[in-house]
């Protein structure tokens, strides 16, 4: 089974903070991780290879220090690395980088390709779907469990609103995972060996044969007009006072706009 | 398109190299530089004091292929169904997409999948002028393959200028493979969507890097302009008994799916159905301190006829289910009456309540960002306060 988990490297947003003077991200200090929902999807195409044999290549697109981040994916036990870097890819929206990532799998071939259900810094949850549509493949997202895989055939769970469908698809199917679907490994010492001889695969536009109009900004349907800070509505009355006062002054100003 | 630093104005004071979001400006003897990484996102030209960063003019070469804009006119809402019934979210849909669709002087178009005709008439009375149905029933359970088949279909034949559908599993699943199928730009999550007063394009407003900042996005050459919305973000229209519309019956395409769901199971947790529904909801985060803390938030909920929310810290605590998590991460809610308890209110919690009507902020730290969209701030002890408030309301009700 040849199987292809995408991840990306993100900042960890939940580390972001706003410089309440300027508006403005503070990144300084902010680390850089693997997604976290990427690292479900890697952990499910391990297990699987486990069960069936064959191989688990992690890909990714992104600046060169993504390297780092395909190594932290072999130190969990993938087997091959790629990174797809180039200065034409700059700028890509979702549907560019879908079109850039499958033109790589089609280099590359794969049975079931992995996927983390979105990215923390995008939060589209977009690049899957798109990346199976240009493939001209199936795809099933949401996956929290695998029930069966074989031949051409798999069977998972896919979460839903209110609890999950069975479906089953042919092969090959992208597949994007949540977090329910299993508990990611930690790096073994076999691994971090094998992370550090590893050779990192690099591809840019030349070597997956990519149309330059689908490529980074001028291949890009959306444009980002402009970045502001979240609005915050300055409506705010501070009730003073011991917290009897206090409470009975919400009390009363609840029931004066008949909210109690 | 590029971003460029004026050298002889860059006063090196680094303040854009803490803004951009891409790691693309590095300092060079120094004065700024931005290197290949650029995303274009311009955040750096509105951080700079100096205004030493600006967008160089020439315009992007676009790709080959164009396509005439003024052939797509008319709104097209995906109306996603739940057994059989218009989800809330395709009401909420039908509400923005009414006001748009008046704006631009079009129709209202909906695509509705596995209903039937006593329901497309329910979409017509939320505001639809057409609604495309398909009542299949083999489209009742959703299915990535029909689904994108027929709304492309629907979407080549009439050629809308906007297309919006709900950010659940079911749009947030095939709108993306519809958007690449057409070769057009998708925006995921919109919190506002409005019309450019020049351009006449849809000015899609959505949070980025987890909700600490907002990006205004633009579809300026390709059509559809296809954006998804989350439940509850959109306020519903206006309901009319008597209005009319067009009904049009779609046929199911006979190609063959290439997935297939062979059960659908139910688990009833009830609470993200309630979070979205509740009146009061009382939300705890790391200052409920535990299972404690959030003992008396529920006592209080139960009360006011409320439900319990949590923000994330609280939830990676283990302290509450995830079900119950507010934020960007979680549920976006807009009840009468929000209680943050304990919460200091980061971004991310933030874009996932801040449209409640009211909002109560209870915590001991007085510079806590909660305060800043809270209606009634009460500085001081959750386990003091929300006890005795509890037991006033009781009072109250007593009486």
């Amino acid at each position: 089974m040849n199987i292809i988990v995408c991840i990306k490297q993100v900042p960890d947003t939940a580390e972001i903070k706003i410089n309440p003077e300027t508006n403005t991200l503070m990144r300084e200090g902010v680390p850089s991780i693997i997604n976290p929902f990427d690292l479900h999807a890697l952990e499910a195409g391990i297990k699987i290879r486990e069960q069936l044999g064959g191989k688990v290549t992690v890909l990714t697109m992104g600046p060169p220090q993504a390297e780092t981040a395909l190594r932290d994916a072999i130190s969990m036990g993938a087997d091959e690395a790629v990174l797809l870097s180039d200065r034409a890819f700059a700028g890509s929206d979702t549907w560019a980088t879908s079109y850039t990532l499958s033109q790589a799998i089609k280099k590359l071939g794969a049975d079931i390709i992995f996927c983390g259900k979105q990215a923390i810094d995008g939060d589209t949850a977009q690049v899957g779907p798109e990346t199976a549509e240009f493939l001209g493949i199936p795809h099933i997202s949401y996956i929290r469990k695998v029930e069966e895989v074989k031949d051409n055939y798999i069977r998972v769970q896919r979460l839903m609103d209110e609890g999950y469908d069975i479906v089953e698809s042919s092969l090959p199917v992208l597949l994007t995972a949540v977090k329910e679907l299993n508990q990611p490994r930690m790096p073994s010492l076999k691994g971090k060996m094998a992370a550090k001889k590893a050779a990192i695969k690099k591809m840019g536009k030349a070597e997956i044969e990519a149309d330059e109009n689908n490529l980074g900004l001028k291949g890009s349907p959306t444009q980002v007009k402009n970045i502001f800070a979240p609005q915050i509505k300055a409506e705010r009355k501070i009730i003073e006072g011991t917290p009897e006062e206090q409470v009975n002054a919400l009390i009363t100003e609840l029931r004066n706009i008949k909210c109690l | 398109m590029s971003i460029v630093v004026r050298i002889e104005k860059c006063s090196g004071c680094e303040t854009c190299l803490s803004s951009c979001p891409f790691d693309a400006i590095v300092m060079k003897e120094g004065k700024a530089f931005i290197n290949e990484y650029c995303n274009y996102c311009k955040t750096c030209i509105s951080v700079c004091p100096e205004g030493a960063i600006y967008e160089t003019e020439e315009s992007v070469q676009r790709s080959a292929f164009s396509i005439q804009l003024n052939d797509y006119k008319d709104v097209l809402v995906f109306a996603e169904q739940r057994e059989g019934k218009a989800a809330p979210v395709s009401i909420e849909l039908l509400g923005i997409g009414r006001r748009l669709a008046d704006e631009l002087g079009t129709k209202l178009l909906a695509v509705m999948l596995g209903a039937d005709e006593a329901e497309a008439k329910e979409l017509i009375k939320w505001g639809a002028d057409r609604v495309y149905l398909c009542s299949d029933s083999e489209l009742i359970k959703f299915n990535d393959d029909p689904y994108a088949d027929i709304l492309t279909r629907v979407i080549n034949e009439q050629k809308p200028s906007i297309v919006l559908a709900g950010a659940t599993p079911v749009g947030r699943s095939f709108i993306p493979r519809v958007a690449a199928r057409l070769r057009t730009g998708l925006t995921a999550d919109c919190t506002s969507l409005e019309i450019d007063k020049e351009t006449r394009n849809l000015l899609q407003v959505r949070p980025a890097f987890g909700g600490n900042i907002m990006a205004t996005i633009l579809c300026p050459d390709y059509r559809p302009q296809m954006a998804t919305v989350r439940p509850r973000v959109m306020k519903r229209g206006s309901y009319d008994e008597n209005r009319t519309g067009e009904i049009i019956n779609l046929q199911i395409n006979d190609a063959v799916s290439r997935t297939k769901v062979v059960d659908s199971v139910k688990e009833v947790s009830g609470i993200s159905v309630n979070l979205h529904e509740a009146e009061f909801i009382v939300a705890g985060g790391r200052g409920a301190a535990g299972e404690k803390g959030f003992k008396l938030l529920e006592e209080l909920a139960q009360e006011l006829g409320g439900v319990v929310g949590a923000s994330r810290a609280a939830v990676d605590e283990g302290w509450i289910s995830y079900s119950h998590q507010v934020g960007q991460t979680g549920k976006t809610v807009n009840p009468k009456i929000y209680i943050a308890c304990g919460i200091s209110g980061a971004v991310q919690h933030l874009v996932g309540m801040q449209s409640s009507d009211i909002i109560i902020a209870i915590n001991k730290n007085p510079e806590a960002p909660i305060f800043n969209v809270a209606t009634y701030g009460i500085v001081g002890d959750l386990f003091e306060i929300v006890p005795m408030l509890t037991r006033k309301i009781k009072e109250i009700k007593g009486i």
